[in-house]
């Protein structure tokens, strides 16, 4: 019922407003394209003058240099720009993994700051003031040093089962992809839709009879039992490639690097410090009488938290959280100080190769801006779903 | 405390420094030093023998030599010279930008580095080539065993390239572990995590020198797997720099040559006969400096200022010192070397 204001004509006069506004946003705007195209242009012609060549024509050149540690089959003959999307995919794997990873721990150590045992309560308290007083560097190299002097050499890793944990890392059995595998991943899909289909059965059950189903373990349970019936019908494949004992490093196997670990340890426990102020200041600013009458109709303590709290909290969870992604994202070009081959390590590399130093520093910038844009506009759209529908 | 994006920035401010510039003009450099009163050296962030600060922040080394010779040759005094440590990265807009006049930084010459980064390679004062270390608790004894190991190497050098050559050649699979910084390839290495270190050979022998707890636990292999001519780069375009720099260097060589030292440069430029001693230091009517832009004395000052080519190398990286590496290569060319200079006359 929004009241719809008489139409006004606007006053296009000097005197108004309006064209005001628009006349200080233009020469705002031409001040800062023209600041641009100077700086542009005067880099343009020092380098010319320099003798310095440029352009970013050296990214279809083939790079020379090997990296440590990719997703994908990288070679030194490939070019340049595959180096940069190796670089690009090491950052986002610390990335997503760790904002993964610090939700979690960061809602866990939010919510245990309102425990009614004295331990958790003071133990997350505990947490939350000493990682979040550290610099991160500082962890990131704390993390490093555990990893690489702490650990025994690969001779003497510590075992369990088929898990090595050494200097040289984590290793662990992969399986060998058999054809097998894809009826698992046959049942797995099949599996999804069931789940969803009867979380839809129960919820309007649930609407029309009163009668609470489980929403979450019955759907998790389908998923697998599918999953696990197609890998069955597909003859059970169980070949793994087990990692053994090399004479200076545990070989074959699948392996996480202790430069991996090191940053995503040191990003995610560090940013679930953050994290945890956040939903704490958020289930706070949830009104007392919510958790009252979630009380009086029977709620337990969880339930309470899970189905009344937590959902009126995430409005302001969200906008927060969001930068603190956005600084785990940022902080994770602090990899390069313990070799860890993220997009900047790859740039440095690369400048140093090409001496094309602005180039290389407009590609991070443009990396760091792309994913931090994409993550804040993901954010805005589950921030609008979440904020009350108010009618 | 972040002081890998501080490098970053840092790599990024000097591009600034191109970006906000003025136009360069050739011929200036030898103008502004003049003005300035001083030499601005771009050297290593420390590198036993090459260049290092003690802990009075006084610098020495075969590299800090060059700047030190060039400063006596300007300015009658050596200590006229203010030193930028720069990282691997960092070097090259450094010179680029003018944010130091010459950069003598164990920095190898290659067509890609003196065609299209606005630099110019000017004599080379150490020719070297790509080693490794490994623990001799390895046993390893070439570095073709390195098969799909884990090798140390720092970011921003022509090492990386010449590893990956190597490892394809070889079909070897090294995985290299790559580091902003010189310090922290090092820990790294000393620390186990990687097998096998790798920089140029000089390199290996100074860190192992300096940096190993015990030296003897490590050992340097026999292979060398590329060829590393290091000297000092200036700025393109100034010809006038590049010579003096060029000159200076190749004076010390013709002292070497000609037996002038440290301590008999005096004696020998008031009695010596060999006119081509003359012309070096100034004696008599010779004037060779005036063609550079200098005095007549410019090479008298500089060799008493850090003695000949071999007493340097000797001082700061041969059998006296620390770091302890043969002549080899580096010898005079009449004495099975690759040292030549040009005439000076």
């Amino acid at each position: 019922m929004s009241r719809k204001s008489p139409p006004r004509r606007k006053n296009w006069t000097w005197r108004s407003q309006a064209l005001r506004g628009l006349v200080y946003q233009f020469f705002a705007i031409g001040a800062v394209a023209l600041g641009v195209w100077w700086l542009a242009g005067n880099t343009m012609h020092n380098m010319q003058v320099r003798g310095i060549q440029s352009g970013f024509d050296f990214l279809a050149r083939p790079a020379g240099f090997d990296i440590g540690e990719s997703l994908y089959a990288f070679d030194s003959n490939h070019p340049y720009w595959q180096a940069f999307l190796v670089g690009l995919t090491n950052t986002l794997r610390v990335a997503v993994i760790g904002i993964i990873l610090t939700t979690v721990l960061g809602v866990l150590l939010g919510v245990g700051r309102f425990s009614r045992n004295a331990l958790v309560r003071g133990l997350c308290y505990a947490y939350v003031e000493f990682f979040r007083n550290v610099p991160v560097l500082l962890q990131l190299l704390m993390w490093y040093v555990f990893f690489t002097e702490a650990l025994p050499a690969a001779a003497q890793a510590w075992t369990l089962g088929p898990l090595f944990l050494s200097k040289g890392g984590l290793s662990f059995p992969i399986p060998v992809w058999e054809t097998g595998h894809l009826w698992g991943l046959y049942g797995l899909i099949a599996g999804a839709a069931l789940a969803f289909a009867y979380r839809r059965w129960a919820f309007r059950r649930f609407e029309a009879t009163g009668r609470p189903r489980s929403l979450f373990w019955v759907p998790l349970g389908l998923l697998f039992a599918m999953g696990a019936l197609g890998w069955a019908t597909g003859g059970a494949p169980a070949h793994f490639v087990v990692p053994v004992r090399g004479e200076f490093a545990i070989e074959e196997g699948g392996s996480l690097t202790p430069e991996f670990m090191a940053v995503l340890l040191g990003l995610s426990i560090y940013t679930a410090a953050f994290v945890a102020e956040v939903v704490r200041a958020g289930i706070q600013s949830v009104a007392r009488g919510q958790g009252e009458a979630a009380a009086a109709i029977g709620l337990s303590q969880t339930q309470s938290m899970r189905l009344v709290q937590l959902p009126q909290a995430l409005r302001v969870i969200i906008p927060p959280l969001t930068n603190q992604y956005l600084n785990l994202t940022k902080n994770s070009s602090l990899a390069v100080a313990i070799g860890y081959p993220d997009v900047v390590s790859i740039a440095n590399t690369a400048l140093n190769q090409t001496g094309r130093a602005v180039e290389c520093i407009a590609i991070v910038m443009l990396v760091y801006l792309t994913t931090s844009l994409a993550t804040s506009i993901f954010m805005n759209w589950y921030n609008v779903r979440a904020a009350i529908k108010e009618r | 405390m972040k002081f890998s994006t501080m490098r970053l920035a840092a790599a990024a401010f000097t591009g600034m420094g191109v970006l906000l510039a003025g136009p360069a003009q050739a011929g200036k450099t030898l103008d502004a030093v003049k003005a300035r009163g001083q030499i601005v050296c771009g050297v290593s962030t420390g590198l036993a023998g090459f260049s290092q600060a003690d802990s009075n922040g006084k610098w020495s080394g075969l590299d800090v030599d060059v700047c030190r010779a060039l400063a006596a040759a300007l300015f009658n005094d050596p200590e006229k010279v203010k030193y930028v440590p720069l990282s691997a990265p960092q070097r090259f807009t450094a010179l680029q930008s003018g944010e130091v006049d010459v950069l003598p930084r164990n920095t190898t010459f290659t067509l890609t580095r003196d065609a299209s980064l606005g630099l110019s390679a000017t004599v080379v004062n150490y020719y070297d080539g790509q080693g490794f270390m490994v623990p001799v608790k390895t046993k390893l004894k070439s570095a073709k065993q390195l098969k799909g190991q884990t090798v140390c190497v720092q970011s921003g050098t022509t090492t990386e390239k010449n590893l990956a050559d190597f490892s394809k050649a070889n079909n070897l699979n090294i995985k290299p572990v790559v580091f902003d910084k010189l310090e922290a390839a090092n820990a790294a290495y000393f620390s186990g995590r990687c097998v096998a270190y790798t920089t140029d050979a000089s390199g290996l022998a100074s860190i192992r020198a300096k940096e190993a707890k015990d030296p003897k636990e490590h050992l340097v292999l026999p292979d060398l797997i590329s060829k590393e001519p290091l000297g000092p780069m200036v700025r393109r375009g100034d010809d006038e720099w590049f010579a003096i720099v060029k000159w200076v260097m190749y004076g010390m060589l013709e002292a070497e040559e000609y037996g002038v030292t440290q301590a008999n440069v005096d004696q020998m430029k008031a009695s010596s006969a060999d006119p081509v001693v003359m012309r070096l230091l100034g004696g008599g009517n010779e004037d060779t400096g005036k063609l550079l832009g200098l005095d007549k004395d410019w090479m008298t000052r500089a060799i008493k200022a850090v003695g000949n080519y071999g007493e340097s190398f000797e001082r700061n990286v041969g059998a006296k010192s620390a770091v302890n590496l043969p002549r080899g290569l580096n010898n005079l060319w009449n004495k099975g070397g690759l040292m030549y200079a040009y005439p000076i006359r």
